[in-house]
C-alpha cells in the first residue's frame, strides 16, 4: 500500500483541471479544463496521477442514517483543501472515510460509491487500513498527547512499527519536531510529560506525531479550534511549511482560516457536497448562492 | 429587610433530619468498632506478648494441636499435643520407686494450641491463585466486551448475565464448583478447584469494574494510536491497559477481600479441617495443584463452631480471626502500594 500510493505521487502537482461539484443542488460551474502548460511536461503527465485522491459517488451511512450523499470531490497533491460547512454536515465523516477511522463505529459504512487515493481504492476487501492509516495521518480537534514524555508521543509510531533502532527513532523524532516548529521549544525537555506542554504546542506535538510516521496525506479536523489566534497563526505557518511535503485536508469553521492555508474549498451542505473550487473563487465568486450566504456570513 | 429567621418549624425539620442522618452514620460507625474492638481486644494478646520478640512468632509458624488439661500430682497441667505424649512416656516408663499415676480428669481441647500457619498458607495460596485468574479471566473478557464486540443485544446480554452473577450467593458458587470441578472433572477437593471457584465467585465484580475502567481512558488515545496506523492490539496495550491497570486494581482490591474472606465457596472444594503436610511437601509437582489446603476463615469456622467455647480455645478463636484481619488488610495495603505506583507511572 504504501508504496502503491506513493512514488507517481510524490512529484509535484499538474495544474489540476479545475474541478466542481457534481451534485445535484450545485448548479456546476462551466469546467473549463486548463491546458497543460509546458508542451514538454507532456510525457511526464501519463505517469503522473492527476489527482491524489478521487471520491465517487460516495454514500456513507451511520447506521440507517445517511451522513454523506452521493460526495464526488478529487483533491490535489500537495495542496491544502479545505472542508467548510455548518455543523453536522459531514465534513468529519468524510475525513475519517479517507483513513477508515470510521470502521471503529459500529453500523458506520460507506454504502456505495468508491475512494481512491493514489491508485487504490481504500475501502476494496483487499486493503488493510491499518497500512492505510499509517500514509494517511491524522491530528484530531482536541489534541490529544498520550500522557508519555514528549519524545516518546513523536516515537509511538516508530516503535509500533517495530522500529528498535535508539539513534534512529532519536534522529527521526528531532526531525518530526523540527517539521512541526516545535523543537527548539522542547529540545531541552525531550523526557518531560507531554501533558506539561501548552494547548497550542500539544496541538503541534500531535502534527509531530503524525509526521513521524511519514504519511503522505495529513487529515486535520478543525485543529485549532481549541487555540488562542497566537498558537493557531503557528499551525497556519506550519500547515503552509508542510504542503510541499504533504496534501493536507483540513476542516475549519473560520472561514478566514480556510481563506489563509487553503488552496481549494469544498463547502457542504447536510452530507452534501454543493460547491468546490479555488479558495478564492468559493470566497469572492461562489457559483452557488447557499454557498454565498454561508461564506458571508448568512447563515450555518 | 428582614432577613432574620421566621419559620421555626422548617428550623427543627431540618434538625431532625440532620440528627437522624448523623445518628445512623454513628451507629454504624460504633457497630463497626464493636466488632474490630472485641478481636483486637481479645485477640491481640494471643499474637503479642509483652517480652521480646513481643510478637507470638508459634501462633504464626507452627501448626495446630490438641490442648491437654489434666491434673496430675495434684498440679493442673496444660500440654499441647506433642508435650503430652512425651510426659506419657515418661509415665510409661516409671522408675522403679515410683509406680504409674494415671493423668486424672482429663480434657482434650482440638487445634487449641500451636498455630495457625498452614492456614495462613493455604489462605495466601487461594488467594493468589483465584485473584490471578480471575484478573486475567476478567480483563480479557473486559476487553473483549468494550474493545472488540459489536456493541449488540448478544453483549447487552451478557453483561447482564454478569451482573446477575455478582449476584448469586457464595454458597451456590460453593455447590457449583463441588459439582463441576470437584466431582465431574474428578480434580478432587484440592487448590485448583478452590482457585476455580473463587475465580468464577468474583469474576462479575473485576469484568464490570475493568470495563468501567477501560471506559475510563479517553477516546483520543485510542484514535490517536489506531490513526498512527496501530493494531487494536496494539493499542490496547500501549495506550489503554496502562491507563486502566490502577482503576482495575483498586476494584480488584475488593475481590481479594472476598476471596479471602468466603468460606462457601473453598468448604466442598479446597478446604481440610486438617491436614499435616504443608502445601510444598509433595511428591510431585502436580500433586501440588490437586491437594486440599487448611484456610483461614475455614479454620475460624471450624473452632468457633466445633469445638467448646471457653478460656482454653477462646485464644485460638480470636487468635485466628485477628491474624484473618491483619491478613487481608495487609494484602489489601500491598495492591494499593502497587496501583499508586502504576497511577504514578501513568498518571493522566
Ligand atoms: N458516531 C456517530 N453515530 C451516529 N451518527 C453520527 C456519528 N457521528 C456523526 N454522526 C452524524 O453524522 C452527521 C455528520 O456528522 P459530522 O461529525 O461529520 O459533522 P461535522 O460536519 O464534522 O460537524 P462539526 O462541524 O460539528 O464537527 C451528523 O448529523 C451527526 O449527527
Ligand atoms: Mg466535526
Amino acid at each position: 500500500m504504501n508504496a502503491c500510493l506513493t512514488k507517481q505521487i510524490l512529484r509535484t502537482e499538474p495544474p489540476a483541471p479545475r474541478v466542481t461539484a457534481t451534485n445535484t443542488t450545485a448548479t456546476p460551474a462551466p469546467a473549463e479544463a486548463v491546458p497543460h502548460a509546458s508542451p514538454d511536461a507532456s510525457l511526464e503527465t501519463e505517469i503522473r496521477a492527476p489527482h491524489l485522491i478521487e471520491i465517487s459517488n460516495l454514500d456513507f451511512y451511520y447506521g440507517e442514517k445517511k451522513a454523506l450523499d452521493c460526495v464526488n470531490l478529487t483533491i490535489d497533491a500537495n495542496r491544502v483543501t479545505a472542508f467548510i460547512g455548518p455543523s453536522g454536515c459531514g465534513k468529519s465523516t468524510l475525513l475519517r472515510c479517507l483513513n477508515r477511522m470510521n470502521d471503529l463505529i459500529d453500523g458506520a459504512a460507506v454504502r456505495g460509491g468508491t475512494i481512491k487515493i493514489g491508485d487504490a481504492d481504500i475501502n476494496a476487501p483487499g486493503i488493510d487500513a491499518i497500512e492505510l492509516r499509517k500514509c494517511v495521518g491524522m491530528v484530531f480537534q482536541k489534541s490529544n498527547p498520550f500522557p508519555k514524555s514528549i519524545h516518546e508521543n513523536v516515537a509511538y509510531g516508530l516503535r509500533i512499527q517495530g522500529i528498535r533502532d535508539r539513534a534512529e527513532i532519536a534522529r527521526r523524532v528531532e526531525l518530526s519536531l523540527r517539521g512541526a516548529a516545535l523543537w527548539d521549544e522542547v529540545k531541552d525537555r525531550l523526557n518531560d510529560n507531554a501533558l506539561g506542554l501548552s494547548g497550542g504546542q500539544q496541538q503541534r506535538l500531535c502534527i509531530a506525531r503524525a509526521l513521524a510516521v511519514e504519511p503522505q496525506v495529513l487529515l486535520m479536523d478543525e485543529p485549532c479550534s481549541a487555540l488562542d489566534p497566537v498558537a493557531t497563526g503557528k499551525i497556519e505557518d506550519l500547515i503552509h511549511e508542510l504542503k510541499t511535503r504533504y496534501t493536507i485536508i483540513i476542516v475549519t469553521h473560520s472561514m478566514q482560516q480556510a481563506a489563509r492555508v487553503s488552496d481549494k474549498t469544498a463547502f457542504f451542505y447536510l452530507g452534501r457536497l454543493v460547491e468546490y473550487d479555488d479558495t478564492r473563487t468559493i470566497f469572492m465568486n461562489p457559483a452557488n448562492p447557499q454557498t454565498e450566504a454561508y461564506v458571508s456570513g448568512r447563515f450555518g | 429587610m428582614n432577613f432574620h429567621q421566621q419559620n421555626n418549624t422548617r428550623r427543627r425539620r431540618e434538625a431532625a433530619v440532620f440528627g437522624l442522618l448523623r445518628a445512623s452514620t454513628y451507629l454504624v460507625l460504633l457497630c463497626g468498632a464493636l466488632v474490630v474492638g472485641t478481636i483486637v481486644f481479645k485477640g491481640a494478646p494471643v499474637l503479642f506478648k509483652a517480652e521480646f520478640p513481643f510478637i507470638n512468632i508459634a501462633f504464626f509458624t507452627e501448626a495446630p494441636e490438641t490442648l491437654h488439661v489434666f491434673e496430675h500430682d495434684g498440679k493442673k497441667l496444660e500440654l499441647g499435643d506433642r508435650d503430652y505424649r512425651a510426659f506419657m512416656e515418661n509415665l510409661a516408663a516409671p522408675s522403679a520407686s515410683q509406680p504409674a499415676v494415671a493423668p486424672r480428669s482429663e480434657h482434650a481441647y482440638v487445634y487449641s494450641v500451636g498455630g495457625i500457619f498452614p492456614c495462613i498458607v493455604g489462605t495466601l495460596l487461594l488467594v493468589a491463585g483465584s485473584m490471578t485468574l480471575a484478573l486475567f479471566l476478567g480483563v480479557c473478557s473486559a476487553i473483549y466486551l468494550n474493545e472488540y464486540a459489536r456493541q449488540n443485544t448478544v453483549t447487552r446480554l451478557i453483561r447482564l448475565a454478569v451482573l446477575n452473577l455478582a449476584g448469586v450467593p457464595s454458597i451456590v458458587f460453593g455447590l457449583f464448583g463441588f459439582g463441576l470441578f470437584v466431582i465431574f472433572l474428578g480434580w478432587n477437593v484440592s487448590l485448583m478447584a478452590g482457585w476455580f471457584t473463587l475465580a468464577f465467585m468474583v469474576l462479575p465484580v473485576v469484568i464490570t469494574a475493568s470495563e468501567e475502567a477501560l471506559k475510563s481512558v479517553p477516546r483520543g488515545y485510542r484514535e490517536a494510536s489506531l490513526a498512527l496506523g496501530a493494531t487494536r492490539w496494539q493499542t490496547i496495550r500501549k495506550s489503554v491497559l496502562p491507563y486502566a491497570l490502577p482503576g482495575i486494581l483498586t476494584s480488584s482490591i475488593l475481590g481479594i477481600a472476598r476471596v479471602a474472606g468466603e468460606t462457601a465457596p473453598i468448604m466442598f472444594t479446597a478446604a481440610y479441617v486438617v491436614r499435616d503436610q504443608l502445601p510444598w511437601q509433595v511428591a510431585k509437582l502436580t500433586d501440588f495443584f490437586f491437594q486440599g489446603v487448611m484456610a483461614l476463615p475455614y479454620h475460624i469456622y471450624v473452632v468457633s463452631s466445633k469445638i467448646p467455647q471457653n478460656e482454653y480455645t477462646e485464644r485460638v478463636q480470636y487468635g485466628s480471626t485477628l491474624v484473618f484481619l491483619l491478613l487481608v488488610a495487609l494484602i489489601a495495603a500491598a495492591s494499593i502500594l502497587l496501583r499508586n505506583r502504576l497511577r504514578k507511572k501513568h498518571s493522566w
